[in-house]
């Protein structure tokens, strides 16, 4: 075999590939560890490099225009039931680049960060089996499969957020996690249980494909935004967020970032890909009559994201604790996302809706990045302060330079200041919203503001002013955690220097999938 | 591999332009004037005598570390002007996941009867 036939052979299987190898590395982690940490670490490290490997080569492919599928079980349409296929679209290989980047970033910055720590074999395996929860959800074409990969990562995320057991709070917050996506996975169980009743069929194209928009396909529609919506933290079912993001060790929050937008992946396959073909519904009620399905809903997500971003952004300003405060930011940067998605929805078939898809898009993975960054900000503080108030810190820009310039970057990029990458994503949000409601693209810029000014508030009271008795002795953190920002931070300029290049190799293929869902469909009914 | 030409492309959103290369080099411009302005400034200034030292309305300077305003006083005057605000959303932020799951309830119901039943 010559190199292009591996390479080809490594394509064609690597949706599978990209799921099992973390999947198969979070079980062998333990025994690994037998023999020492290093091994470990090596292990790991290896394990996300050669998903990272195939999670490019997917990409680059599914970019170049190619839709995969990869079936396991019955090829055979006539034998039900024993078949789970995974469908990439340009959607699915934009969101697993994003998971890619993020676990890399996670365990390289892990290696320093938990070093002090014991049980670093579960830790290491819960981390592994959450990013292949992760990518499982991203990459599936099954509905009851994407419960399952919603449940891996559910547990795995609520054990890694509760890892610190010696603090109440973090074992508080793991429970409240745990409740919250119980709850929420059963109710997407309840609306899969009621799409499969009526068309007996769990694959979404073919569920797309056949949905007739009855009673019982609008009750799961309401369920399936809901209970996404608040796994993906939308206003006012954020709450848990701000508990979970802020009592999780830092690289597992950064993880966090991924597995909520793996949630809002969800929102938008169900919306867009799901009853896709029944978006042009007229509303046959008595208020709404003469309605679109697509215009109620587009109008739903708006004002969803207008709350969130208000409350999100509003609330961030009065945190004192800094991750609290970046996870409110978070609320807020996803609010962002539905924005633009709603506006898309809104006005699609239009010029302004591609635009406005490709804006949430695009925000998508620069929120993943700059918030990711501004929690590993976070963690490198509280590695070398032990604080997470901003009323003990002060001062910090004197012995920890380097942390001090990802921080800008960050700070810069999240408020979307040029020339960052939050730029370019907001400006093609707000010109697009613009044309559907002037106001929500001036409440919208507002907000932005406001988040500036609430990171220039750590950016005064963490790193600048004179320097605190107490905070005299601390030092740079280690190269491992300066590596992981600094991956994060070059990416994020890179994007923002050249946002055309990112838009139209990565983001459009993406945009494409989301708005048009009749190529997801017939790849399907094409392989079954 | 990518060519120089797609990487100096300028973003087009729909309606405008935007080209990062194009701003940086615009504010680099703009620093390089100020620099040069800034060079026919007076040059008095001494450091380490009285014309550094702060001046606080004749108040006594306290020493530098308690000069540093902490995170809590920071935007005093905006969160006192929106207590009534601040008042209504930590009323809401109960910390009980009871109340989250209430919240799911709310919002489900809310949605079911826009999509559902309208």
């Amino acid at each position: 075999m010559n190199i292009e036939q591996i390479l080809d052979t490594f394509l064609r299987h690597s949706p599978a590939l990209i799921v099992a190898i973390p999947l198969l590395g979070a079980f062998l982690t333990p025994l690994i560890s037998k023999i020492n940490e290093k091994a470990r670490n090596a292990f790991v490290i290896i394990t996300i490099l050669a998903t990272n490997f195939f999670i490019f080569l997917l990409a680059s492919d599914v970019f170049a225009g190619n839709i995969h599928t990869y079936v396991f079980g019955a090829r055979n349409i006539s034998t039900p039931l024993v078949r789970i296929l995974f469908e990439v679209d340009g959607l699915s290989a934009f969101m697993i680049i994003i998971a890619g980047i993020l676990s890399l970033a996670a365990v390289i910055y892990s290696w320093s960060f938990m070093k002090e720590n014991t049980g670093l074999d579960k830790f290491y395996t819960l981390m592994l089996l959450m990013t292949a929860g992760m990518l499982g959800m991203m990459l599936t074409g099954d509905m009851f499969n994407f419960f399952v990969f919603l449940e891996i990562t559910s547990i795995a995320s609520c054990a890694l957020i509760a890892f610190w057991t010696n603090k109440g709070k973090a074992v508080e917050a793991g429970f409240k996690y745990i409740t919250i996506s119980a709850i929420g996975a059963l109710f997407v169980l309840f609306a899969i249980a009621l799409l499969y009743a009526q068309y007996d069929a769990l694959n979404i194209a073919v569920l797309a494909n056949n949905i007739q928009y009855t009673f019982l396909d609008k009750i799961a529609l309401v369920v399936l935004i809901a209970a996404l919506a608040m796994k993906a933290g939308i206003v006012p079912m954020h709450m848990w967020l701000p508990d979970a993001y802020g009592r999780a060790p830092a690289s597992v929050t950064l993880l966090l970032v991924g597995a909520t937008q793996a949630s809002l992946y969800g929102v938008f396959r169900v919306c867009f890909t799901l009853y896709g073909k029944r978006l042009g519904t007229t509303i046959a009620g008595s208020i709404g009559e003469g309605i679109s399905l697509y215009i109620l809903l587009g109008t739903i997500l708006v004002i969803l994201a207008i709350v969130t971003i208000l409350i999100g952004v509003m609330m961030a300003l009065k945190q004192i604790d800094f991750k609290r405060m970046i996870a409110y930011a978070a609320v807020a940067e996803i609010g962002y996302m539905f924005l633009a998605v709603g506006a898309g929805l809104t006005t699609l078939g239009t010029a302004v809706s591609m635009n406005a898809i490709k804006g949430g898009i695009f925000h998508i993975i620069n929120d993943a990045l700059d918030v990711g960054l501004l929690f590993l900000v976070a963690g490198a503080i509280y590695y070398a302060t032990k604080q997470t108030s901003l009323n003990n810190m002060g001062g910090l820009a004197r012995n920890m330079k380097y942390t001090t310039v990802f921080f800008l970057i960050g700070l810069l990029a999240v408020s979307g200041m040029p020339p960052l990458n939050g730029f370019a994503s907001k400006i093609l949000i707000y010109e697009s919203v613009y044309q559907v409601n002037p106001v929500l693209s001036i409440v919208a810029i507002l907000c932005s503001i406001l988040l500036l000014a609430v990171f220039i508030k750590v950016f005064h009271s963490a790193f600048l002013g004179p320097e605190q008795p107490d905070l005299k002795d601390v030092k740079e953190v280690p190269k491992s955690m300066l590596l992981a920002m600094g991956l994060i931070a070059c990416i994020i300029v890179f994007f923002g220097l050249f946002p055309e290049m990112v838009v139209n190799n990565i983001v459009q293929p993406a945009a494409n999938a989301l708005a048009s869902n009749m190529n997801y469909i017939s790849q399907v009914t094409g392989v079954i | 591999m990518i060519s120089i030409d797609t990487l100096l492309e300028t973003f087009k959103t729909g309606s405008g332009l935007w080209n990062p290369l194009v701003w940086i080099t615009g504010l680099a411009i703009a620093f390089l004037i100020a620099y040069i302005l800034r060079g026919y400034g007076k040059k008095e200034y001494k450091e380490k005598t009285e014309q550094t030292k702060s001046f606080l309305s004749g108040n006594p300077e306290y020493e530098k570390e308690q000069m540093h305003i902490k995170g809590s006083n920071v935007y005093w005057g905006f969160m006192e002007s929106l207590r009534w605000f601040y008042k209504i959303f930590n009323k809401m932020h109960t910390g009980l996941v009871t109340d989250y799951v209430l919240w799911f309830v709310i919002v489900m119901g809310i949605l079911f009867l826009l999509i559902g039943v309208i």
